[in-house]
């Protein structure tokens, strides 16, 4: 719901990174968002190709890759991957006493510049 | 040529957010944000649990709306301080905007500020304010299968309020049902069964938000 303001973030750090390397165009941008997020890939998309124009990423690629969840056990010490709807019990042990490793990252990692 | 940033996208916010979370704990003030969709008895809740904690708990309120200050009307005329933001389309709260709240009031003279987020069951849950705890409420009317539409909020959150009970009839809700899903989502928050309107199980609740303010209070005095 908030992808335009996500968007935004995007941009903005992209621009500035790619300003303090001396270039003058993005080609593309490289970002990481966590399944567990509540940022759907296709609004982003569009609101990436929204915000972009008349600015130096105007034809920036924006590519998205969604990370997995996994979370750990405390009690077993049991590490597994899991969707939206299943980190909260360990498949091992049935503890519910479970540590979230990954799926809630919404980062840059990386811009492809001129 | 490739450069990598490895920045959070939402870094800006998180940074703020971590500022406003020391600012709190300088002064020993317990901040809950509350999350609930439009009408699920946000507003009503916080007034019945100013009712049971006013004794006791120095309370203020932030009001979250995307226009209007009725809702912070509403706790002012219960006699309670409240600074209403009006996020102008946006829909959460950012941690920015509880900073500028913050700002008008006395934190000394606090032990409790409740944040009324924008009614969403979405966006919130990503974005952290600087709060000691998220609490969700879902209404009875909104039906048992909402954990599975919106796993997320139910897992950030540290207790869940279940609203409305006195409608349960009405709606055939299925308290079991629910009480299993939100459980597969969430192993460990506490469940609250309340009706705010009329006060049934309010003090359960009130109880274990008393709780977590005095572990607080006795964490920032260590
Ligand atoms: N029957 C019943 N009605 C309730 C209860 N709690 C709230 N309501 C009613 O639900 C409606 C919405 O309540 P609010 O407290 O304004 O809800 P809110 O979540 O703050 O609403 P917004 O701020 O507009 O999103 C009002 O008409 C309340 O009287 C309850 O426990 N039982
Ligand atoms: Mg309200
Ligand atoms: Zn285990
Ligand atoms: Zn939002």
């Amino acid at each position: 719901m908030h992808e335009m303001g996500i968007a935004e973030g995007i941009l903005s750090s992209a621009i500035t990174a790619a300003e303090d390397a001396g270039a003058t165009k993005i080609n593309e941008v490289d970002i990481t968002v966590g399944v567990l997020t509540e940022v759907m890939e296709d609004a982003l998309h569009f609101a990436w190709e929204a915000i972009r124009t008349g600015t130096m990423a105007e034809a920036a690629v924006l590519n998205v890759t969604m990370l997995d969840a996994r979370s750990q056990c405390a009690d077993c010490g049991h590490e597994w991957g899991h969707d939206r709807y299943s980190g909260a019990q360990c498949p091992s042990c049935s503890g519910y006493l479970v540590r979230l490793l990954t799926g809630r990252e919404l980062k840059i990692d990386s811009i492809d510049i001129d | 040529m490739k450069v990598d940033i490895e920045q959070r996208i939402l870094a800006a916010n998180d940074e703020l957010a971590s500022a406003n979370r020391s600012r709190f704990a300088d002064h020993g003030v317990f901040v809950l944000d509350l999350m609930a969709s439009p009408g699920a008895g946000k507003t009503s809740t916080i007034l019945a649990t100013i009712d049971a904690l006013r004794d006791r708990y120095a309370i203020a309120v932030i009001e979250g709306d995307i226009a209007s200050k009725v809702d912070a009307e509403k706790v002012r005329a219960h006699g309670i301080p409240a600074v209403q933001i009006n996020t102008g389309g946006a829909c959460h709260l950012e941690s920015a905007m509880i900073r500028r709240a913050v700002d008008t009031l006395d934190l000394d003279a606090l032990d409790l500020i409740i944040i009324e987020n924008v009614g969403n069951l979405v966006c919130p849950s990503d974005f952290d304010l600087g709060e000691s705890a998220k609490v969700m409420i879902l209404s009875v009317p909104e039906g048992h299968d909402k954990p599975q539409k919106y796993p997320n909020i139910f897992q950030v959150s540290e207790a869940v309020i279940l609203n409305k009970c006195d409608t349960m009839p009405v709606f055939d809700f299925d308290e079991a049902e629910f009480t299993s899903v939100v459980r597969s989502l969430n192993g460990v928050a506490p469940i609250f069964p309340i009706s705010a309107t009329k006060g049934d199980g309010v003090a359960e609740w009130a109880e274990w938000l008393a709780g977590r303010i005095e572990a607080a209070k006795a964490e920032a005095a260590s």
